[in-house]
């Protein structure tokens, strides 16, 4: 980054404060779906971040991965699992939130005295900058080919799983008569259709 | 240039607060919603060593890519079980999900 050391300090005290408070928006808010709009301001100053480390190519990773995949697809399970209930209050949930608390703040606080003792050992060669994009692409398919091809298969297994597990389990009453046509159908339980269109308007049928 | 310690006092406060979320939440999407920001702290160290600590070789923003990866494969099975387990109880209360528990 070739930027002068004020506005660097001063754009890293801006995206840290919006990484805190959206981050704290997500867990506090009650209302789901503004947590998962503040979840993509996390990931967007997430990246912005990025750009300030040298790292230009994960900062657009972030984005395209996080917040044009999974926030979107956070938003798509809050829609289809949308149900306004109100959440029976458990007994002595206080107890809870403040148990938590406690440990959260004193976990901070055993990382950031571990931080702040820690003399790390600060490298004084120059970043690789924009030139880190060529470097992870030579890392990839050579001494991290077998993780990256592990990658790759990962994500094929997830993809398969997902659906089957999403998919409306159907256990058919009597076994497959013909079972070489049907071996390749996933049954599903049968549903009832929601008619589309506006309410009031006549099905063209 | 920014001191390292910045940047992982960051990522420590975000990692916090994601435990925080992933212990009170009622919400089964909010859990995993604080699950991604789990690994967003861990990204964020992962990147400040790699920038300050090993410059050169650029190691740690390939870890980073993995990790983004997995993130978005463990998305995807994770609102998958979610829909699966709210088609079963008709709730989205974590304290209902009790199949498993005596």
């Amino acid at each position: 980054m070739t930027l002068a050391e004020g506005v660097q300090l001063v754009l890293f005290g801006l995206l840290a404060a919006l990484v805190i408070g959206t981050a704290l928006g997500v867990v506090l808010l009650s209302n789901i779906v503004y947590s998962a709009f503040l979840l993509g301001g996390v990931f967007l100053s997430i990246s912005g971040l990025y750009v300030l480390l040298n790292a230009g190519f994960v900062a657009a990773a972030q984005i395209l991965i996080y917040v044009g995949a999974v926030n979107v697809l956070i938003l798509f399970g809050i829609m289809l699992v949308n149900k306004s209930q109100p959440f029976t209050p458990v007994r002595r949930g206080w107890i809870r939130l403040i148990a938590t608390g406690g440990v959260c703040l004193g976990l901070f606080a055993l990382l950031s005295t571990m931080i702040l003792g820690t003399s790390w050992q600060l490298s004084t060669e120059t970043p690789v900058g924009d030139g880190a994009t060529v470097l992870i692409g030579m890392h990839f398919f050579s001494d991290f080919l077998l993780p990256f091809e592990l990658a790759s298969v990962l994500l094929l297994m997830a993809l398969v799983g997902a659906i089957i597990l999403a998919r409306r389990e159907f256990v058919p009453d009597e076994p497959p008569t013909d079972a070489i046509s049907d071996a390749l159908k996933l049954p599903e339980r049968p549903r009832e259709l929601v008619p589309a269109g506006r309410e009031g308007s006549e099905s063209p049928e | 240039m920014i001191p390292l310690e910045f940047y992982l006092l960051l990522a420590a406060a975000l990692f916090c607060i994601g435990i925080y979320g992933l212990v009170t939440s009622r919400n089964v999407i909010r859990v995993l919603m604080s699950i991604e920001l789990l690994l967003n702290a861990v990204n964020i160290n992962l990147m400040a060593f790699s920038n300050y600590l090993d410059p050169a070789t650029a190691t740690g923003q390939v870890f980073t890519v993995f990790v983004i990866s997995i993130a978005a494969a463990e998305a995807a099975v994770g609102l998958a079980i979610v829909l699966a387990i709210y088609r079963n109880r008709d709730t989205v209360d974590m304290e209902e999900f009790n199949l498993l528990k005596w």
